[in-house]
């Protein structure tokens, strides 16, 4: 009986096999996108479902972060780095069959800016003062000063093209120019794509795509296995990922993501006003210990809040080694001897939970007792991040180049160092690349040197694909999950 | 013999539990604070007879300080249940009919009305998760047992004789109460004590499960479960070990409570020889 159903089951998948061709896909990711307007939320999963796939901006990320022209073909900068002429590319619908054109583009940059928007990202706007629509397929944007990243903020999710004639129900029925079409969403289930059969560039392969939502790791881990799902993005157990390594019918990409994690330390907050302590915090934390016991390996330690994979990043690690003597003498001359007790509040990922009890011993070590107390993120971002109530948190910053957030006096771990303000105000006037590389550089250490959270290691994002999938972006550079060059091998 | 066994079976069970709780106190294999990442995840070995977990933590020394918190939470929970739902129950039956009966009888129905486990999440949820709320939330469905078992039984006994000569000679409802009722309903709540000291462990474990019991790095058996799900392919004894524990511990004190019943109720005895 065994042999006979093991056989027929043979049989059953080897038909499959040969008769089947792959024309959809369907990936799993961890959270559902509490709706579908990018331009309004600061919620990844909007972004991870939506980028590229169905909404587009004037430039866009590629695979490795760089900044490639989107719906405009090219531009012009002026001398002066203040005017920007974007030239749109010609005959782009969007899905529901009206024209994108220099009308939208102002429309949609306005909508972004303007005092009432809810845009969650309105520093990338910041230095815009007109937008103007030369013709149709040209617009101007004037900025009130240079912007020396003023296309890479364009390229954000953030700052997607969106059409006057559907933002109404954009929350729910999202209409952009991309190469995929919004079709339905199940709420707490799954949101499915269908190709644009109109799609201006290149189609995609794909006919379909569909998203299904899968936060608990052992469903995760049941899904792939019954490949139930085509690709896993940002697989939540690391621990089981070497059994899919070792699986033929799976592959594993661990690439980087923008994703510095962090324990972030409330610097208004006795006793970690004190540098000293702050930099015995650093100083008391083993990472490669963290890296092991948290991500089974995954991740890269860093040293101050910059990617890792970054050609400006400088590697600071050396500044906090781990040195848990140095640690317990900077906390007696700070006045500890016996150490402190603070609360430790850590969000749902594993990297946290886990993170949170090794770090949590470690500091034990050195006399700092921690209460932990787990939360759910709608509590985390109430209590941590805008009630600012929490002595140390666990948290990955996973936007990228975000080292200006350390320029917000009133940002959840409440640095505030005018020198630090000054720098990045200069960094985002500077256009010359040689200059910028150079503060950013000076960033880096200051931040680094004045221990403002302790900078723990790169998240690395696990992606579990089926054999036969390509095209996928094994990097995270924003959170996008392109499927436009995704296809299955013949 | 034969009706002991049960008695006897669950007696060890708990029995073994509750030593390796207190021993926990003076002494466990492996300080569990101390994280020894290099070691995690070993098979059992002479050294760690449990292995170790993800955090390279001496799983035996886990157990035996986990038992300590589900014996504790259980311990005072079912206390809260006793505390406030006997004396209810004995005035509800005190008064029979009247509005604080009523009041008493609609107040546990309304307990009854939601699942346990509800009540508890709403709790903890609500005020924060640790293991002082996770407690106050299993306390308080315990409640309703107390009060029921209490007044049913103290009805019956209202009507005796022997109630009847206290009443005639002047003592008053609460010494009644306290001193003729209670003592002739003991060993039903000790029998009773003991099943719902098996569920509260049972809710305390599922509590935990969740992440609303308490708070690491105090183990548990419930986070330790939990702990251990995405790694049961990896790992199968880091979910084992806490597993068994909460089966034997509960298996031991249902027996328990049947043995205790049995010795107590000579009806019940008579009627199984």
């Amino acid at each position: 009986m065994n042999v006979k159903t093991l056989t027929s089951a043979i049989a059953l998948t080897l038909a499959a096999g040969a008769t089947q061709a792959e024309t959809g896909l369907i990936v799993g990711i961890q959270l559902e996108p509490p709706h579908l307007d990018p331009t309004s939320a600061a919620a990844g999963a909007i972004d991870q479902v939506l980028y590229s796939n169905v909404f587009e901006g004037l430039t866009r990320f590629g695979p490795d972060g760089s900044v490639n022209p989107g719906l405009a073909e090219s531009w012009e900068i002026s001398e002066d780095g203040l005017t920007y002429t974007f030239k749109l590319h010609e005959g782009v619908t969007f899905h529901d069959g009206t024209t994108m054109d220099a009308d939208d583009v102002v429309f949609s940059l306005d909508r972004a800016r303007a005092e009432d928007s809810a845009n969650a990202q309105k520093a990338l706007f910041a230095e815009i003062k007109t937008v103007e629509a030369v013709d149709p397929s040209t617009v101007r944007v004037t900025l009130s000063s240079a912007n020396g990243s003023f296309l890479f903020n364009m390229a954000w999710g953030d700052a997607v093209i969106v059409a006057t004639e559907s933002i109404e129900d954009i929350k729910t029925m999202p209409i952009g120019t991309g190469a995929f079409k919004f079709s339905n969403w199940v709420q707490g289930d799954q949101i499915e794509l269908v190709r644009n059969e109109n799609y201006w560039g290149t189609p995609a392969s794909l006919e379909s795509a569909t998203f299904k939502f899968i936060s608990d790791p052992t469903a995760a881990f049941a899904a792939m296995m019954a490949e139930d799902v085509d690709v896993f993005y940002s697989y939540p157990a690391p621990e089981n990922l070497p059994q899919f390594e070792a699986d033929p019918r799976f592959e594993v990409l661990v690439g980087s993501s923008e994703g510095e994690t962090i324990l972030s330390t409330n610097n208004l907050m006795e006793p970690f006003t004190d540098i000293r302590v702050r930099k015995a915090l650093a100083h008391a934390i083993d990472r490669q210990a963290i890296i092991d016991g948290a991500m089974f390996g995954l991740g890269t330690p860093i040293g101050t809040h910059f990617a890792p994979h970054n050609p400006d990043y400088v590697d600071l690690t050396a500044n906090s080694q781990y040195d848990p003597e140095l640690a317990k003498s900077l906390l007696a001359e700070a006045g500890y001897p016996d150490g402190f007790t603070t609360t430790l509040k850590l969000p749902p990922p594993s990297y946290a939970r886990r993170g949170g009890e090794i770090i949590a011993s470690q500091l034990r070590a050195v006399g700092i007792q921690t209460e932990i107390s787990n939360l759910e993120w709608a509590q985390w971002l109430e209590q941590v991040f805008r009630g600012k109530d929490f002595g140390l948190t666990i948290v990955s910053h996973t936007e990228p180049f975000d080292i200006g957030i350390y320029a917000r006096p009133d940002y959840y771990f409440q640095y505030d160092n005018p020198d630090f303000q000054k720098l990045i105000a200069d960094l985002t006037a500077e256009t010359d690349p040689a200059k910028r590389s150079e503060l950013i550089a000076m960033a880096q250490t200051i931040i680094s040197n004045d221990y403002v959270n302790v900078y723990l290691f790169q998240l690395a994002v696990p992606t579990v694909v089926k054999a036969g999938v390509q095209g996928i972006w094994p990097d995270a550079p924003t959170q996008a999950i392109d499927l436009t060059v995704v296809s299955w091998s013949k | 013999m034969n009706t002991y066994r049960n008695l006897v079976i669950g007696a060890t069970l708990s029995g073994l539990f509750v030593i390796a709780a207190l021993v926990s106190f003076l002494w466990v294999p492996y300080d569990i604070e101390n994280l020894n990442i290099a070691e995690r995840m070993r098979t059992p070995t002479p050294a760690h007879p449990l292995g170790t977990d993800h955090f390279g933590r001496d799983i035996l020394s886990m157990v035996m300080i986990g038992a300590r918190t589900s014996i504790a939470v259980a311990f005072v929970a079912v206390g809260i249940g006793m505390g406030l739902g006997v004396p209810l129950g004995l005035a509800a039956a005190a008064h029979k009919g009247s509005l604080l009966d009523e009041v008493i009888g609609r107040g546990n129905d309304l307990v009854f009305a939601f699942p346990s486990l509800l009540i508890a999440i709403l709790i903890t949820a609500t005020f924060g998760p640790s293991a002082v709320n996770a407690i106050i939330a299993i306390g308080i469905f315990n409640v309703p047992v107390f009060a029921r078992l209490t007044r049913g039984s103290a009805l019956s006994l209202w009507k005796r004789e022997f109630i009847m000569a206290a009443r005639v000679s002047g003592k008053t409802t609460v010494r009644i109460s306290i001193e003729h009722i209670l003592p002739n309903l003991s060993n039903l709540l000790i029998v009773q004590g003991t099943i719902q000291f098996s569920l509260a462990i049972l809710a305390e474990a599922a509590l935990s499960y969740v992440g609303l019991g308490a708070q690491p790095p105090t183990p548990s058996w419930g986070r330790m479960l939990a702990d251990s799900q995405t790694m049961i392919s990896l790992a199968p004894h880091l979910a084992l070990a806490p597993g068994l524990a909460i089966v034997f511990t509960v298996l031991g004190l249902n027996l328990l409570g049947d043995g205790l019943r049995d010795v107590f109720d000579p009806r019940l005895r008579r009627g199984r020889t």
